[in-house]
């Protein structure tokens, strides 16, 4: 989860992406500190400005509050992360699908990749094993 | 947010009678990092030159929190020429000591610790030293005043890509958030990340004043790109 910034989609989006990724895989862990706007934006290399805009969505979202004393803490509420981690989960299928789909799959046949690749037919990809595989 | 400079018909004509910089208009505010792009001979360097009050202006007036460039002004403007003024024969501790003894905001320990950073040796004479070398330690100078206005006329374009990561990082860190940078740069995917705002120049005139991230977002592209469709030869 590097900062990635390069896409042509406006900079906050991205950071509030790969802040979002943070909290749901526990590099955030639920109640913990999140390190200071300066900080995270001498670490992304974006205007601190832009990253006070990223994390005041987050806060909006309720992912992060303010705390006045401990600064900015992760939310306690685990089932707030874990919905949208399903939400992030469903995205990605959604991407899958369109992707498949330009390869001119349907939605049987591209179910059928998943089934796949899940009983561990196809769980070398590209010279990696994959996780969970035989 | 307060006007730190307001240029109102800034206008310059060099001897040849083109106008460099025409019946400029622009407001440049505190707390922002802003992108000055444009193509060669735009006006971005004129247009420095005069908020720093190395030239005249033909026609209309520049203001810095409401003065004419002058004595006040370079105390709160931090300037990096596009050339450098160091003396060669100088030690880098002697210009040290020389911006301490000219800039009452100077923060030498801030320039020995960035010197140190980049792995500079403060006894070397600058003669001595490489290019990239020589424009590091210029910037490091310009960046460790507590200035309200930083003005970076190409400030990364001879030093190499780790060393301007490091830049850009210390541009971010150590700036107070009272305080506004504008950098003027061709090196335009390198810095966009950390600009507020971009003020395009063509002919002297402004044609674009917008946040990066409004740019990005009704465009559907970097500034980079951006600017390669406006300026498109």
């Amino acid at each position: 989860m590097t900062w990635n910034l390069k896409e042509d989609r406006p900079i906050y989006v991205q950071i509030v992406e790969t802040l979002r990724m943070r909290i749901v895989s526990g590099v955030y862990p639920p109640g913990s500190r999140i390190p200071s706007v300066r900080e995270l934006a001498a670490e992304a290399g974006v205007n601190p400005n832009t990253m006070q805009r990223a994390l005041a969505d987050l806060e909006r979202m309720e992912l992060i509050s303010t705390q006045r004393t401990t600064g900015k803490t992760v939310t306690e509420d685990e089932s707030r992360i874990l919905s949208l981690k399903e939400s992030i989960a469903e995205e990605e299928t959604k991407i899958y699908f369109v992707k498949m789909g330009e390869l001119g799959f349907d939605h049987r046949q591209i179910a059928d990749f998943v089934k796949k690749a899940a009983d561990g037919e196809n769980n070398e990809i590209g010279g990696y094993t994959l996780m969970g595989g035989e | 947010m307060s006007a730190l400079i307001e240029c109102r018909n800034l206008t310059k004509c060099y001897q040849n009678g083109v106008p460099a910089v025409l019946d400029m208009n622009l407001t440049i505010e505190s707390g922002h990092i802003y992108g000055l792009l444009g193509p060669n001979g735009s006006g971005k360097t004129t247009l420095i030159k005069m908020i720093n009050g190395l030239l005249i202006p033909t026609a209309g007036e520049v203001l810095i929190e409401g003065n004419k460039p002058g004595v006040e002004s370079r105390k709160i403007i931090s300037y990096l020429p596009e050339r450098t003024y160091l003396d060669a024969q100088n030690k880098v501790s002697d210009m040290i000591a020389f911006f301490e003894d000219f800039y009452e905001d100077f923060k030498p320990d801030r320039a020995w610790e960035m010197l140190e950073n980049l792995g500079i040796n403060r006894e070397a004479r600058l003669k001595t030293l490489s290019k990239g070398t020589r424009e590091k330690i210029q910037l490091i100078l310009v960046m460790s005043r507590e200035a309200k206005l930083f003005i970076l006329d190409e400030p990364i374009a001879g030093v190499d890509p780790a060393a301007r990561d490091y830049i850009i990082r210390t541009i971010i860190t150590n700036y107070n958030p009272e305080a506004s940078v504008m950098i003027c740069t061709h090196l335009i995917s390198d810095i966009e990340n950390i600009l507020d705002d971009v003020i395009f120049l063509k002919q002297g005139k402004v044609v674009l004043k917008a946040q990066v991230d409004e740019i990005r977002e009704k465009a559907g592209k970097t500034v980079d790109q951006y600017f390669r469709e406006v300026f498109a030869c």
